[in-house]
């Protein structure tokens, strides 16, 4: 974690990356919808060695009160990291990169959560990461739309979220914190496959205009392989076999 | 500015209408951005600074240079940091105490754009390894507001850091030490430059004005470098783009770009 070896290799010769994986290939995504007893609807997700935990609570009432809408529900979320989820301590309070990574996840949500048929409510996004490990917003977003989902809000869609990157030259799915930290781009995107709507996307790193398209298309692709775990996860509480 | 008014909704309406017709309301074609005035050395005190009219937009960026201790991991590089603020004289809304997320996102995409391109080398500004090294500080506040802060601020960052001077310092009794006559011009490689575009129903509008900011569904704000490549890019706004929309801001903005760079690199010239 957050552990730079300078002789690590990013990409050898087969296309193989430095955790094992193939260029196109996402690590282990495991969704779990529901789990949370007090909240309206919960999700947990462990993307690779990321561990999230989201619970959702609304419509409520909103307080403090002039903060509600008469034309529309608000929408609310905090992304929050605990001290213990990365190398070294992370100060309990909200920092700057985590109210920024609220408001993206916010806006990423938005156009997914039918807020017009709840004014004067807010409906509240709670995420915490447990555990980080590159990738975090990108998890997160997509726990939170199986946790909407749970919650039972109308949708439009659920929005599904990777990232794309470019690591050793080469165009790959699902940066690491390795990537990362030594890649060249990193792009967070999330988007509604069914409306086929970019809903977050952020880039840090040096693109040329052939390889932003690629990276955005490669976003995307995964975006459709997320969505049907996140699918499979609302499927399999509410009608599979459950084991629990 | 979150904030949407009766009146702003008629505007969307007739900005709506206009736009089908190929059309902005100030007249401008929809991947035209305002007119740019950039004025250097605004604050002689500062080390660089310029003041930046995107329109109506207003923006001032001060930057400062002094000694300061490295980050324990990353001894042998020096410090830049953007930061943005809006001033409470800017507008309305605008109220004192800690920052809004609004804020805190403007300030972190304007340091992100001009810190991914690596346009301060920081590896140039170290005094004495692991000890002492150069802070570059560029602080950009807003002082009127016509929509479009984070490109007026981008431009102001990065007009004052192409002409920033710095002074230079040596060790001396283990304390940075100014050299007499040492002052150079702050080390800068590429010219990165910020493009804001909004999404208003289905059309793109490069630089969006208060209005059309007020009126816009989403935005997207992508930095290019001097190569023409993309160094950064930030949605916000609560609706989507679709991937041709997102590959078509990628074109816009490094068409768009290019021509202001062009603007930043005559201010700088002419500062010399």
């Amino acid at each position: 974690m957050g552990g730079r070896d300078a002789t690590m290799v990013l990409l050898d010769e087969n296309g193989i990356r430095c955790d094992g994986r193939k260029i196109d290939e996402p690590r282990k995504i495991v969704i779990k919808a529901g789990g949370l007893k007090n909240a309206d609807g919960s999700a947990y997700i462990e993307f690779g060695d990321n561990k999230i935990l989201v619970g959702v609570f609304g419509p409520r009432d909103v307080h403090p009160k002039h903060m509600s809408n008469t034309d529309t529900g608000i929408l609310r979320v905090r992304y929050h990291m605990e001290p213990f989820s990365v190398g070294e301590r992370k100060r309990p309070a909200p920092s700057r990169r985590e109210i920024e990574i609220s408001k993206v996840i916010k806006e990423a949500l938005e156009p997914a959560v039918m807020l017009e048929k709840f004014p004067r409510t807010a409906v509240d996004v709670f995420i915490e990461v447990l555990q980080a490990d590159g990738g975090t917003r990108c998890a997160a977003l997509t726990a939170a739309s199986v946790a909407l989902a749970d919650a039972g809000i109308p949708m439009r869609d659920m929005v599904a979220a990777i990232a794309s990157g470019k690591v050793a030259d080469t165009i790959v799915l699902d940066v690491n914190n390795e990537e990362d930290q030594a890649g060249q781009a990193d792009m967070p995107i999330g988007y509604m496959p069914s409306l086929k709507k970019i809903t977050l996307l952020q880039l840090d790193g040096v693109l040329t205009p052939e390889e932003y398209k690629k990276c955005v298309d490669v976003g995307v692709k995964g975006c459709e392989v997320v969505y049907e775990l996140q699918k499979k996860a609302l499927h399999d509480k509410y009608f599979g076999n459950r084991s629990n | 500015m979150a904030t949407v008014s009766v009146i702003d909704e008629l505007k969307k309406a007739q900005i709506l209408e206009l736009l089908e017709q190929g059309k902005r309301l100030d007249g401008r074609a929809l991947d035209e951005p305002r007119e740019i005035k950039i004025e250097i050395n605004a604050i002689p005190k500062a080390n660089g600074s310029a003041r930046v009219h995107l329109g109506d937009t207003d923006v001032l960026c001060g930057v400062k240079i002094q000694p300061d201790r490295p980050f324990p991991d990353v001894g042998d590089k020096g410090m830049f940091m953007c930061t943005a603020e809006l001033l409470p004289l800017s507008h309305p809304t605008v109220e004192t105490g800690p920052p809004r997320d609004d804020v805190i996102e403007l300030a972190r995409v304007v340091d992100r754009g001009i810190r991914e391109s690596h346009m301060v080398d920081v590896s140039q500004l170290v005094i004495e390894k692991d000890k002492s090294v150069v802070g570059v500080f560029a602080d950009v506040v807003a002082i009127d507001y016509d929509g479009n802060y984070f490109d007026a601020c981008s431009y102001a960052a990065t007009a004052a850091l192409l002409t920033s001077k710095t002074p230079t310092w040596e060790m001396v009794d283990d304390q940075p030490t100014v050299v007499e006559g040492g002052e150079k011009q702050l080390p800068t490689s590429t010219i990165p430059v910020s493009v804001t575009m909004g999404k208003i129903g289905n059309h793109i509008v490069v630089d969006p004005n208060g209005d059309e900011w007020a009126s816009m569904d989403c935005r997207v704000t992508i930095t290019t470098d001097s190569d023409g490549h993309i160094v950064a890019l930030q949605k916000g706004g609560s609706d989507g783009f679709t991937q041709d929309e997102i590959n078509e801001c990628g074109d816009l903005s490094i068409k768009v770009g290019a021509k202001i760079r062009e603007q930043l690199k005559l201010a700088q010239q002419e500062s010399q």
